[in-house]
């Protein structure tokens, strides 16, 4: 369980539009790295680099290398499905699937891939419904829709669906930018518990919230409008929010920017 | 004035308010207004038509339509003012346009139901033309329900697989020249008139010295109705959200399994009503039957040999006889197509509602 990330020089283009450019860093496992910066900076491009969804955007694709414990994901021979069960992915707004109960929902993983033993199914439901904090708020309906259920709640049901699949890491998009603050509170306890087992990224517009639940913080900028995004830098989040090596950095954070 | 006097202050006039009650309320038509304008247009458009003799129904229908339209602007003119004026000329508009849409509507239904519930009963639907002669009662359509059934049956089996999945390519692999030139072709299909498509299948039928049969019939009616499912389906497709596929290729789930699993299940209402559409559409198409399968008396259940008959076909047929009864048998004929196809519709509905996308708590 739990796989170091590093990525080396990677830029990762939208048909001939460069989205962001040459960036390189290390993710450690079992530990929360947060993204911050300004809107449009390649945060998220850079994270749905990071389990190849960017290249199921039309016109996207990568240059470099992400490695995964050594593995480079971008290699000749990998398949992109395989890269995805391994590195699972939250995503902004909480999209349960609309078709199925909850249930179906947070097996949706398990049975579509096909891997999965009957008897061991609503086991697996159970404890990744109790792994979300769900599990005690729809036990008694897990044959009703997922799409009943509130905001919040959706989108524990999609963390339940996410580690379902048990990855070796989880990407968040800007998990609590739909929440009202006492889900956002929910999830992000939640966010401390799982990075016991898997190794957790998240992009944040939230400061605080950066702050509160990551051990690691990258922060991102533009260089110029209508320039590619760039890594400014990558630090301890304590470091980077009380004294960073970069001038931008502490502007950004302090609300000096620009 | 004394004690303006005793401070030394004048005394300013204050300006008087205006006699409008509030600046917010304005003289205003009742709500029953819209219907008493159309009572007076309708006795006005009656009276003139009656007074002036004009023979037909239909013009007095218009004028009282004109006179609606104008009374309501005119008296909202006056009574309240030119912008409700127009907003009551734009919604009277659209009124009288719906009433002259659906007039015709309930005008087929009415006379259908009416001239074919005559003979319709148990013995129509179940005994077929043969033996009867064409110009003396009895008889029935059980010979052209079953060609139709089996026809447009065969044509669904073929057209809904192809095009579903020609839909399928459209939206979620489709890219390039070879989409574009998929989606022209499929724009000028839709546009093919059916005894086009009943010649094509003609010619083949020729070159390959094949007998009329109800699968011919079938191959021109999947011709015009594979366009129509491409085109449904394709606006279902693309309004199920990308988040969804997101969601499931982002769980390591392979493309195809997302589409079967996820992007069609969210969609099959939509599909469904759509295949239902097309179905209803072709079932009243009589020209490729008459070229193709012949037309027959008898029952036949095989589609794959022998020339059957069909719903448009029998009605055609017996209209072109001529007499009395084999009018009777028409109207009743049309009567259990319209039925046929309102069916389907219903089915289509209940579907539709049953595989929507469920939000219940």
């Amino acid at each position: 369980m739990a796989k170091r990330i590093d990525v080396s020089g990677l830029s990762a283009y939208y048909g001939s539009h460069l989205a962001i450019e040459d960036i390189s860093m290390t993710v450690e496992p079992r530990s929360v790295t947060a993204f911050i910066g300004p809107s449009g900076c390649g945060k998220s491009t850079f994270l749905r680099t990071l389990n190849r969804m960017h290249e199921v955007t039309p016109g996207g694709r990568v240059e470099g290398k992400v490695l995964l414990d050594d593995e480079n994901l971008y290699g000749a021979n990998v398949d992109p499905v395989t890269v995805r069960r391994t590195v699972g992915m939250v995503f902004q707004r909480p999209n349960p699937f609309p078709t199925m109960s909850i249930f179906d929902n947070v097996a949706a993983g398990l049975k579509l891939n096909g891997s999965y033993k009957k008897n061991e199914l609503s086991d697996i439901v159970e404890k990744s419904l109790r792994g979300a904090n769900l599990w005690n708020e729809v036990k008694d309906r897990l044959n009703k829709p997922g799409s009943g259920l509130s905001g919040g709640q959706q989108q524990r049901l999609c963390i339940a669906r996410a580690i379902a699949v048990e990855p070796e890491v989880l990407l968040m998009d800007e998990p609590c930018s739909a929440l009202d603050p006492i889900s956002t509170l929910a999830i992000e306890d939640l966010i401390g518990e799982l990075k016991e087992r898997f190794t957790i990224v998240i992009v944040t517009h939230n400061m605080q919230q950066a702050a509160r639940v990551s051990d690691r913080t990258a922060f991102f900028n533009l260089a110029a409008v209508g320039k590619p995004g760039k890594l400014v830098e990558i630090d301890e989040t304590e470091r980077i929010f009380s004294n960073p090596s970069v001038q931008a950095t502490e502007d950004y954070i302090s609300g000096r920017f620009g | 004035m004394s004690q303006a006097a005793n401070t030394g202050i004048q005394k300013r006039p204050t300006p008087m308010a205006p006699t409008r009650k509030t600046s917010l309320s304005s003289r205003a038509l009742p709500r029953w207004a819209p219907l008493a304008f159309a009572a007076v247009a309708i006795a006005l458009g009656v009276g003139t038509g009656a007074a002036a003799g004009w023979h037909s129904h239909t013009q007095w229908g218009l004028f009282s339509a004109l006179l609606f339209v104008v009374i309501s602007y005119v008296t909202t003119t006056v009574v309240e003012n030119q912008r409700q004026a127009k907003d009551r000329l734009a919604t009277s508009i659209v009124w009288v346009c719906f009433l002259l849409a659906v007039v015709p509507l309930f005008s087929l239904i009415w006379t259908t139901v009416s001239r074919g519930a005559k003979i319709l009963d148990g013995y129509f639907l179940t005994h077929s033309m043969a033996g009867v002669p064409g110009i003396e009662a009895g008889g029935g359509v059980y010979h052209a329900l079953i060609g139709t059934l089996e026809q447009v049956g065969l044509a669904t089996l073929i057209s809904a697989p192809i095009g579903l999945l020609t839909a399928v390519y459209l939206v979620e692999y489709g890219k390039g020249a070879l989409a574009k030139a998929v989606t022209f072709f499929v724009d000028v299909m839709t546009g093919i008139p059916s005894i086009v498509a009943g010649l094509f299948i003609l010619s083949i039928m020729l070159m390959a010295q094949l007998q009329p049969s109800g699968l011919m019939g079938s191959l021109a009616l999947s011709i015009l109705m594979m366009p129509v499912v491409v085109r449904s389906t394709e606006e279902m497709l693309k309004l199920v959200p990308n988040e969804l596929r997101e969601a499931s290729l982002a769980l390591g789930i392979p493309k195809w399994r997302t589409i079967l699993k996820v992007v069609i299940p969210t969609a099959i209402g939509g599909i469904t009503t759509g295949v239902m559409l097309a179905i209803a559409r072709i079932a009243g198409e009589t020209a490729p039957i008459m070229l193709l399968v012949f037309g027959s008396q008898l029952i036949n259940t095989n589609p794959f040999q022998g020339a059957q008959s069909s719903l448009p076909f029998y009605i055609w047929e017996q209209y072109k006889i001529g007499s009395e009864p084999s009018y009777d048998r028409a109207w009743a004929a049309a009567l259990v197509l319209i039925a046929f196809v309102m069916i389907l519709n219903l089915v289509a509905r209940g579907i539709a509602r049953w595989k929507a996308p469920k939000t219940g708590r």
